[in-house]
């Protein structure tokens, strides 16, 4: 049976030199991220070079996620949150564009590696400590005291609120990349079947109609799952920016 | 016992928190579902909150597969 991991494998294709003993190569996953980068900026600036009071198929398409992202931080962040627009709307087109690329057969899925789901989420929290800092002083550990709480088990509250806050980027991170490690893997295994059992002849033909089936219907699953996942990790940006806007207003 | 053996024992135990985050995630669903066709007007403007506590929930199953995670590949 073939490998369901190898599809994770990373490749390097040319070394850009060295840091220390560390070796600065650029990778398959380097390659798609900018593949879906270079994809991003094409549609959003290929949609809005010609502007239409009245939008053509393109221009909607852009139009649409825009009114999405902001839609969903004036929501749950408030209009003072829009000032984080672009950190927000960036990652999910980021999020979104990579999944999908990854769910194409034979491309790799860089949201299926720990290390760059981490990188996104040690930068939403690094962005919610500094901000929340900078903006509120002190009074940003008023995130760690919720409203009227009884003083006796406030200690108690205090210490999860702490504890559930710093482990934000862990479940931020790992939510991403568990989803689409465990979306890919089942493909494969399924995928797999599908060879396995057509190997077996004519009964086995008929046989692997099932879990090709399986498999298509389990890409249409996960193209929902990408989506979803994208979604789900610009909500808890928003709500995490949302701490640092209003520290204490929950 | 076989340190080898012990670890795959321990991160098959660590699965079954899993079950629990499955739950979790289809009652918050399931719940959703109930009132959106109660009163279906009223279910679009809730669908943020029923995404935030499906990524709550979801976040304790997470944990136990990290634990199963770092128990196979890390520890």
């Amino acid at each position: 049976m073939a490998d369901p991991i190898h599809q994770f494998q990373i490749v390097n294709y040319f070394s850009l030199g060295k840091i220390g003993s560390v070796n600065l190569a650029f990778t398959n996953s380097a390659l798609y991220m900018g593949i879906a980068v270079g994809i991003i900026v094409a549609l959003m600036l290929g949609a809005t070079a010609q502007r239409q009071l009245v939008p053509g198929r393109m221009q909607s398409i852009a139009e649409l996620a825009y009114e999405f992202i902001a839609d969903t931080i004036r929501n749950t962040a408030g209009e003072g949150g829009m000032k984080f627009f672009p950190l927000v709307f960036s990652l999910f087109m980021f999020i979104l564009v990579s999944n999908m690329v990854g769910l194409i057969p034979y491309n790799f899925t860089v949201a299926s590696h720990l290390i760059v789901t981490a990188a996104l989420a040690v930068l939403v929290f690094l962005t919610v400590v500094i901000y929340g800092f900078w903006k509120n002083g002190v009074h940003f550990f008023k995130v760690f005291v919720p409203s009227g709480v009884p003083v006796l088990i406030l200690p108690l509250v205090v210490m999860l609120e702490v504890f559930s806050f710093l482990i934000r980027p862990v479940s931020h991170s790992v939510r991403l990349f568990a989803n689409m490690l465990a979306g890919h893997i089942t493909l494969k295994v399924f995928a797999a079947f599908v060879t396995m059992l057509g190997g077996l002849g004519i009964v086995g033909w008929v046989g692997a109609t099932l879990p090709l089936a399986l498999t298509i219907a389990l890409t249409a699953l996960e193209l929902l799952v990408a989506f979803l996942q994208a979604y789900v990790f610009t909500i808890l940006t928003c709500i995490y920016l949302n701490d640092a806007l209003h520290p204490g207003g929950h | 016992m076989d340190p080898m053996a012990a670890k795959y024992i321990g991160a098959g135990i660590a699965c079954i928190g899993m079950g629990g985050a499955g739950v979790g995630v289809g009652t918050i669903f399931g719940n959703y579902l109930a009132a959106a066709l109660r009163n279906p007007s009223a279910a679009q403007g809730q669908f943020g909150n029923l995404i935030f506590g499906f990524a709550v929930t979801e976040a304790l199953g997470i944990f136990s597969l990290l634990i199963a995670l770092l128990l196979l590949f890390a520890l």
